[in-house]
């Protein structure tokens, strides 16, 4: 029951806001901080089990995002003009390219991630000071990569024909392509869940999350656990970088910054390790974020911080943490 | 390696064997010089106050530190060098000091986590765990961080029974239990201990005493005396210089 609180909590702030605006108004950015709160859990949650299992500072992963944005981006291009598939008014063959782009993100991202892993993390396990450098090199690297190959400047990502516009619901204006993002986001939130949960190879994640030496000494080699959980880290944060490329409609190289430091922040207050605190953390980042957008706008970036503040302060170890 | 067939045949009765082994731990030389061997099928004991390198003795033979100088073979092999899970599949099983159990995970997580492989074979080794330890089947859909002391002590042995070890290496089992729940403890490692060949560290003489066939007493880093359990038992003068008792 003590793990009901933290939700209590978030359901709580979360309908504060209404003494401040029209529910109309509300409900729009509801949508839409939800929407970004799924996009931010994407990336956190893969971030939360590289440090949780590992304890490896990964500053690589907003490069990731990065990439899988402009993967699918290119997919997404390639469709459109070889397939015309984007501009099909076929619900089917826009969800079929949306899918391709994905697969196309992960794809990529997972070749990316397991080759940084092996050559650039391994070397510097247990050492965080160098993790944070040569990751924060990689960065750099792979953003100059991006602009070699897909070009400096900013460019227009373009939304399949059914996914664009909106629903009207009783009188609501509700964009598609953020209820898409939250339906992705708990399909993966599910899947995850049921991963870690269900499946033995979850199990020893979960086990080695809590103490990576004694999965060791249960003859499990947890270097080979753990290049498949950064590699599907990255994979999500590919996912969440290409659905935040269809949410702006647009991609540019240094994309991924930003959005690392909402998932460092979500990790943070969710729980070293926790992926159900991540998702947790991360709604009320992207909730707060938007409410506090509309209320206050200078204000917004600030708050996410004094979210975390306080939950340092309550929480050491975040809301859903396992005190070690 | 070439081993000739009367060399294998006379390791047979030794398996694991510790030579000269020195380890460091960061800049500190902390073993400098153990020797041991552990004969199959009995309960050998290290002995030695706080800090002698025990506990480093264990974790240089599970691979978890490894030695600067010296050989560790098991069953004939050179392990000083593998990583721990490569050593665990050997047939090596560790129970660490402070149990290392899987707080979050259930009691019944903690064990299936533990097996190399989950087949028919080790989920029967499990059930036989749980009628073994009727406080761990009673509880094994609790978070294992709910367990009592004595009852995480159990789950850690048990857990290390679901493998079919060769070797088992237990490190300080009695620490921080209460004196009724060391005696629990006896009996059940009596009632498993003729599966396997044990390696134990314990600080609580009554219980080495019950348990061990062989004795090395460990002292500043190096072994010092080694025999049979039940000379050292008699020997008041050895034991006042080396355990202070």
């Amino acid at each position: 029951m003590k793990r009901a609180v933290p939700i209590l909590v978030v359901l709580g702030l979360a309908l504060l806001p209404l003494f401040g605006m029209e529910p109309r108004v509300y409900l729009t950015l509801t949508v839409a901080g939800l929407a970004m709160g799924m996009l931010i859990f994407l990336v956190a949650s893969g971030l939360t089990l590289i440090f949780g299992l590992m304890d490896v500072l990964n500053f690589a992963h907003g490069a990731l995002f990065s990439w899988g944005a402009y993967a699918g981006f290119s997919a997404v291009l390639l469709l459109d003009s070889h397939a015309g598939w984007i501009a099909s008014p076929s619900l089917w063959l826009n969800a079929l390219a949306l899918l391709a782009a994905v697969a196309a993100a992960m794809l990529v991202a997972l070749v990316l991630g397991v080759i940084l892993e092996r050559v650039i993390v391994r070397p510097v396990y247990g050492q965080h000071m160098f993790q944070i450098l040569i990751t924060l090199g990689a960065t750099i690297v792979l953003e100059e990569l991006i602009r070699i190959v897909w070009g400096p400047n900013d460019q227009v990502m373009p939304v399949p024909a059914s996914f664009q516009g909106s629903w009207d619901v009783l009188d609501v204006i509700v964009l598609r392509v953020p209820v898409i993002a939250i339906g992705l986001g708990l399909a993966v939130y599910a899947g995850l869940l049921l991963l870690l949960h269900r499946t033995r190879v979850g199990l020893i994640v979960r086990a080695g999350v809590e103490s990576g030496e004694m999965v060791k000494v249960m003859g499990h080699n947890i270097y080979r656990y753990f290049t498949g959980v950064f590699a599907l880290g990255s994979a999500l944060a590919a996912v969440g970088g290409l659905m935040w490329a269809v949410f702006r409609q647009s991609v540019s190289p240094a994309m991924g910054g930003e959005q690392l430091i909402f998932a460092f922040i979500v990790v943070i207050i969710g729980g070293l390790g926790s992926v159900t605190g991540s998702l947790v953390g991360a709604l009320m980042v992207g909730l707060s974020y938007n409410y506090v957008a509309f209320l206050l706008p200078k204000a917004a970036l600030g708050v996410n911080m004094a979210l975390m503040v306080l939950v340092l302060l309550f929480r050491p170890t975040g809301l859903f943490g396992a005190s070690r | 390696m070439a081993e000739t067939g009367a060399a294998a045949a006379s390791m047979s009765e030794t398996v694991l064997e510790v030579e000269d082994v020195h380890t460091y731990i960061r800049q500190h030389h902390i073993l400098q010089g153990v020797s041991i061997r552990v004969k199959r099928n009995a309960v050998t004991v290290l002995l030695g106050r706080n800090g002698a390198g025990k506990t480093t003795t264990m974790r240089s033979i599970m691979g978890l530190l490894h030695p600067a100088k010296g050989a560790i073979r098991f069953e004939g092999k050179a392990i000083e060098r593998m990583p721990p899970y490569d050593i665990a599949r050997l047939g090596v099983g560790f129970v660490p000091e402070g149990q290392g159990i899987f707080a979050t995970l259930t009691v019944e997580e903690n064990l299936r986590v533990a097996m190399h492989r989950e087949d028919a074979r080790s989920r029967e080794r499990l059930a036989r765990m749980l009628a073994l330890f009727p406080d761990l089947h009673r509880f094994r859909r609790a978070r294992a961080g709910t367990l009592s002391g004595g009852q995480k002590q159990m789950l850690a042995i048990a857990r290390a029974f679901v493998n079919p070890q060769r070797l088992l290496l237990i490190d300080e089992p009695s620490k921080g239990l209460a004196p009724i729940v060391v005696e629990h403890l006896i009996a059940a490692l009596r009632a498993v201990k003729h599966e396997t060949t044990v390696l134990l560290v314990e600080q609580n003489f009554a219980m080495a005493e019950a348990l061990a066939e062989q004795f090395y007493l460990v002292d500043d880093g190096r072994t010092v005396r080694e025999g049979p359990m039940a000379a050292l038992a008699g020997d008041a003068a050895l034991k006042k210089k080396y355990l202070g008792i």
